[in-house]
């Protein structure tokens, strides 16, 4: 049973003397008179105000119009400011003026005895719903609907069907080829050359000394057919570590080129550009959400919400000493999705 | 009760004593503090008053001959860009241990400071102090500068260098008042966290092209106040304090009643 | 009015009354009371902010190209001249630079939206504390939550379609977050951008989204919501005079068409001021969107903060089975936990509705207080919005206030699940103390501060007790009482159906409703004048004011529990 615990920090005296058992409503307190009705100077003064917001308001409004043909953006930073601030203040002062005229005038002009109006219960009478059900009745005994079974799922099956007919195409057509596996693939192939961003330049390996960053994209990049889509998942960053400091796996000894490693520029947790790289602790921190790898140890997690490492791109060396790929990422680069290990 | 002794007791007398005690201590140490560290000896050239400086300043971390300690790394082959670098942006002599080396006032003074680079740059080969011409903004292209920027250095510094944070409290400092030589200085040296952009990677013309762009955000922005450009925090901080806190106040005006 | 104008006026009435029966609708509605309280005006702040982003919208349309196919822009702004981009970008710098008042309009148009979501989280605030979500209210309730989704939407969709980097890298975590859902995730990515990210549809479909079918829907809601409001009437907070079956306040013609039609132009004017002195969305300084380019700071406006710092928080966890991949590090902070919250807030008035078993209509708000556990509740779930709010900000907050983020991530993992459970707890005592405080003010009256001593050398202070107003402003309210069920057992014995979950019920109502504090009864408070010292009082000298002997004493000096009261704690028997 419930525990109903009552307030005991007053003892009320046995004696039942006649107290009504809860409190009851005052009413409504009475009218305090403002000064604008006790003192007709102050009425005035107060439509003198009122009457002064109008016209800053219109002040507001010239300002802007002379602001709007006389002070064009321009072509400088202070002149694009200038023609910002002037046209804003105008539009503030034209605006604000006239809603604050409004409030004014409302409170100290306008008669503000608080009035009541009575509620009624929203529910309806016995006798409305009575009468609603009665005429839902009719008009389901008009319908001839009735016991017919075979007519109302005849019905009910045709109308749930017919939205097919806009939600197919619609969902169908949006999604494009709908090629889930180009997500699986990049444009890295054998051969291409490592370049740099934006510029597009090669890059020779005895260019990458110890402590730089290389951002990277493929050679080619600008003469696909869709640059942008290739680029987000084709983006590299190139590093290199005194040989001494990094640790590699076994099957992949060969991916590196005398301490310079390529790894995958999307990050693993949701696919922003992991682009910052901290050289005295060869750590890569992504803006996004802080997920950092460490380069020296196969880009594996150290911090942060990412869970895989960022897959490496094998390099090496061609014959004129520029940078190129052994081959495609050996997996999906960027973030996780269901069918990515299939 | 003679006029002083009345006084004593006056309720701002604590206050007026604090006063004068503050203002007497900060004589006293602006009279007696030490002066900026002044060269041990004059030497005849350059290299020999670095050296002295050198040891003086730098060695106790960095090694007698900069070959580098347990506390420092080796400055053989940073060249004198590094030095002007660290020395001018008074990262170096480092005050205490941290995650970073800020940058404070400068230690010494443009002389010293070049003594200092000459010194280092005579221990081996490295990067040298950029000419007036290659740092010169006015020369670069803003739009190639912008391209690079955000490629190489918005990241950590930020889309308009109001700097940003790395890992373990470190940051990467904000632009606003760096010169255009240790700009190009930091570019090519890498010192601490940042990477280095030899002249490989962002050649000497990409570099004094960033220095452009970097020196055309000082303009400010077309828009108003840029709220130190930190992005959408705090344009929705300023939402919250300045646009619902002047809304607000109205609607309270609004709601009252009128006296 | 002059009589030209008044007789102009008639005859539009008498028109317009013989087509559409017009009359019955002026009569209506010309002089309905709405009651008065400032933050009754929260909500029109968001209506009015979401009419200015309609207006400056429209400007915006009439330059803005929603396609991503390429061109070069020539401009003004020297830092992009030349650069290839996107024709949405580069429309959105022509209409920031060339186009006159086209920067401010665009600055009009993104403080507005900003302005529009933090009016609606303050106007939700002011409902759920308030209750007035209670019914007949609960429908409305679910109208406004929806509208509160659809502004997030319509924000996301809307600071996107500049097509910089930014917004860009917004998108392409919500690619990521979209490729995350198992089984359709990858699918679901081809839907969104029409192929692989970026694409070239996305700036189009965003833009239908944000123009027509998002301001359409919120328009529709907006009108049920109103039309709710308006059938139903408006609550109005406790007070004398105000009950549950009249509403007490102002006619609407012409005192809320002043006041609410000028708040209109105070909310215009003040979203001007802040578009003409304060920068926001400097898209120019983050370029065309590459995928390549990220900057410092990467953050969504504010009222997506909750997802970034959910997402910078979660550590790294995910699982594969049988081959699939199913990475609970996105799917946990980008669907779980907002889910939770969202479903918390949305489900709360049918909670609170089963807890208290309370079938009447309400239209009299609740103070705060006396409502300790829904308060507590509240601020629960803002602490926890909060700490995401701050976890999203985690790099600014490290690099303003020289932290490591590391520490910040890790304290506000531990904050995440501490915070929200250390709000309610403090939130729910302080509630109780202040209606505690309530009642002995009530019993007691207001201290006045003069101190009188009795010859017998007693000393007490003088209380002035509360005036009607006063009074009934702090015991009009039920202190609801946990639900008694039926027994277990029937007359005969028998097990009835239904018994668990009717347990289940009770629990929750006691976890409503057991810790209350009562309101004063008359009886209570005349045993607590009966303890005064109105005896000691009546012989006292009459040297001190005329007052002393108007104002009893009233308990009979100060409030310790030394005179044999015991306190007032409602646990005490």
């Amino acid at each position: 049973m419930s525990k109903n615990k009552q307030s005991r920090d007053v003892s009320v005296p046995d004696d039942g003397a006649d107290v009504p058992a809860r409190f009851t409503d005052p009413g409504h307190p009475e009218y305090r008179p403002r000064q604008s009705d006790l003192d007709p100077a102050a009425d005035k003064r107060a439509e003198r105000q009122v009457v002064a917001l109008f016209g800053l308001s219109v002040l507001g409004t010239v300002g802007f119009l002379v602001a709007y043909f006389a002070v064009p953006p321009g072509n400088t930073v202070a002149s694009m400011r200038l023609s910002n601030l002037l046209l804003g203040l105008g539009l503030f002062l034209a605006m604000f003026s006239i809603g604050a005229a409004a409030v004014h005038w409302s409170k100290s002009l306008m008669n503000v005895h608080e009035r009541s109006e009575d509620r009624h219960p929203l529910r309806s009478s016995d006798q409305t719903r009575a009468a609603a059900v009665e005429m839902l009745r009719e008009g389901a005994t008009d319908s001839a609907l009735g016991r017919r079974a075979v007519l109302k799922g005849a019905m009910v099956s045709a109308l749930v069907l017919a939205p097919l007919t806009v939600a197919v195409p619609l969902i169908g057509n949006v999604g494009a080829d709908w090629n889930v596996s180009k997500l699986k693939h990049t444009m890295w192939r054998k051969g291409t050359k490592l370049t740099i961003d934006p510029s597009g330049r090669p890059i020779k390996a005895a260019d990458v000394t110890v402590g730089s960053l290389f951002h990277v994209i493929p050679d080619g990049l600008d003469k696909t057919a869709h640059p942008l889509d290739e680029k987000a998942k084709a983006i590299v960053l190139l590093v290199r570590l005194d040989p001494r400091d990094l640790t590699e796996a076994a099957d992949r000894k060969g991916w590196s080129y005398q301490g310079i490693v390529a790894y995958s520029k999307v990050c693993t947790h949701v696919g922003c550009p992991v682009a910052l790289y901290e050289q005295q602790t060869h750590h890569l921190l992504c803006p996004c959400h802080q997920s950092t790898f460490d380069v020296a140890d196969g880009a594996k997690v150290v911090f942060g919400p990412a869970k895989r490492p960022l897959p490496q791109l094998p390099i090496e060396v061609d014959a004129d000493g520029y940078l190129i790929a052994q081959s495609d990422f050996h997996e999906p680069v960027g973030p996780t999705f269901w069918e990515r290990l299939k | 009760m003679n006029a002083l002794a009345a006084r004593r007791h006056h309720r701002f007398a604590p206050i007026v004593l604090l006063l004068l005690a503050l203002i007497g201590t900060g004589s006293v140490y602006a009279a007696l503090a030490p002066s900026r560290a002044t060269a041990a000896a004059p030497s005849a050239n350059d290299v020999g008053a670095g050296q002295n400086l050198f040891r003086a300043n730098c060695a106790t971390c960095h090694g007698m001959s900069g070959q580098g300690t347990k506390s420092g790394p080796s400055l053989i082959g940073v060249g004198a860009a590094a030095v002007d670098f660290q020395v001018s942006t008074g990262r170096m002599p480092l005050a205490a241990s941290g995650p970073q080396a800020p940058a404070k006032p400068p230690q010494f003074d443009a002389q010293q400071t070049a003594q200092l680079a000459a010194y280092v740059a005579s221990l081996g080969p490295g990067p040298a102090v950029p000419t007036g011409a290659q740092v010169d903004a006015s020369k670069g292209d803003v739009a190639n500068g912008m391209a690079l920027f955000r490629t190489n250095c918005a990241m950590c510094h930020n889309a308009v260098g109001a700097g940003g944070a790395l890992s373990g409290g470190k940051y990467a400092p904000s632009l606003w008042s760096s010169s255009s030589r240790t700009i190009y200085e930091a570019m090519l040296t890498g010192p601490q966290s940042m990477p280095v952009f030899n002249n490989a990677n962002l050649t000497p013309v990409e570099k004094r092209d960033v220095i452009a762009y970097i020196e055309a955000q000082r303009a400010g922005s077309p828009g108003g106040a840029d709220l130190g450009s930190l992005g959408p925090v705090s344009e929705g901080l300023w939402t919250w304090v300045v646009g619902m806190g002047l809304l607000i106040g109205c609607a309270v005006w609004i709601g009252a009643k009128s006296s | 009015m002059t009589t030209a104008a008044s007789r102009g006026a008639a005859a539009t009435a008498d028109y317009l009354d013989q087509r559409t029966g017009v009359g019955v609708a002026v009569k209506g509605l010309a002089r309905k009371i709405f009651p008065d309280h400032w933050s009754f005006l929260l909500g029109e702040i968001a209506l009015y902010s979401f009419i200015v982003l309609l207006i400056s919208g429209v400007f915006l349309t009439m330059f803005f190209v929603p396609s991503m196919a390429e061109t070069t822009y020539h401009g003004p702004w020297a830092a992009l001249n030349g650069v290839p981009m996107s024709q949405a970008f580069a429309s959105t710098l022509r209409l920031s630079f060339e186009v006159r008042g086209g920067l401010l309009m665009r600055q009009v148009h993104h403080w507005a939206a900003l302005l529009f979501m933090a009016a609606i989280i303050t106007h939700m605030m002011r409902v759920f504390f308030t209750g007035a979500f209670r019914k007949p209210r609960e429908l409305n309730w679910l109208v406004g939550f929806t509208m509160m989704l659809l502004g997030l939407v319509a924000g996301l969709t809307g600071y996107s379609l500049p097509d910089d980097v930014l917004s860009g890298n917004g998108m392409r975590i919500t690619d990521g977050v979209a490729s995350s859902i198992p089984i359709i995730g990858s699918y679901l990515s081809y839907f969104i951008f029409g192929g692989e990210f970026p694409g070239s549809e996305l700036v189009p479909r965003l833009f239908t989204l944000h123009v027509l079918l998002i301001p359409g829907l919120i328009l529709a809601l907006i009108g049920a919501h109103l039309f709710l409001v308006f059938l139903q009437k408006h609550t109005q907070y406790p007070g004398s005079g105000r009950t549950d079956k009249n509403v007490v306040g102002y006619p609407m013609f012409p005192i809320y068409v002043a006041k609410a039609g000028g708040f209109f132009f105070i909310v215009f004017g003040v979203i001007a001021l802040l578009a003409a002195t304060m920068t926001v969305n400097p898209v120019w300084n983050y370029g065309p969107f590459d995928p390549a380019v990220v900057s410092a700071g990467a953050q969504p406006d504010w009222y997506m903060l909750f997802l970034e710092g959910s997402l910078r928080l979660m550590p790294g966890w995910e699982i594969v089975i049988a081959g699939f991949s199913i990475p609970l590090n996105v799917l946990i902070p980008a669907m779980v936990v907002p889910g939770v919250l969202f479903t918390a807030l949305a489900l709360y008035p049918f909670i609170e509705a089963l807890a208290t078993g309370d079938e009447r209509e309400h239209h009299v708000l609740n103070r705060p207080r006396n409502v300790p556990t829904r308060t507590a509740t509240g601020v629960s779930i803002l602490t926890a919005f909060i700490i995401l709010i701050v976890a999203g900000s985690n790099d600014l907050l490290a690099t303003r206030f020289h932290l490591s983020i590391n520490d910040i991530t890790w304290t506000l993992r531990v904050l995440l699940f501490l915070g929200p459970w250390f709000a309610f707890w403090i939130t729910k005592r302080m509630c109780l103390g202040l209606q505690r405080k309530d009642r002995e003010l009530v019993l007691h009256g207001h201290e006045t501060g003069r101190v009188v001593r009795f010859a017998h050398g007693e000393y007490i202070e003088v209380h002035r007790p509360l005036d009607d107003h006063e009074r009934w402003l702090r015991v009009n309210y039920d202190a609801h009482v946990p639900l008694a069920i039926a027994p277990e057992h029937d007359s005969r014995g028998v097990r009835r159906k239904g018994y668990r979950r009717d347990v289940l019920r009770q629990r929750l109502s006691r976890a409503f409703y057991e810790d209350r504090v009562e309101p004063v009864t008359p009886a209570q408070l005349a045993a607590a004048h009966a303890h005064g010292e109105h005896d000691a009082l009546a012989s006292a000298e009459p040297t001190t004011a005329p007052s002393l002997e108007r104002a009893p004493a009233g308990g009979g000096g100060d409030l310790t529990t030394r005179e044999g009261h015991p306190s007032n704690d409602a646990r005490n028997q």
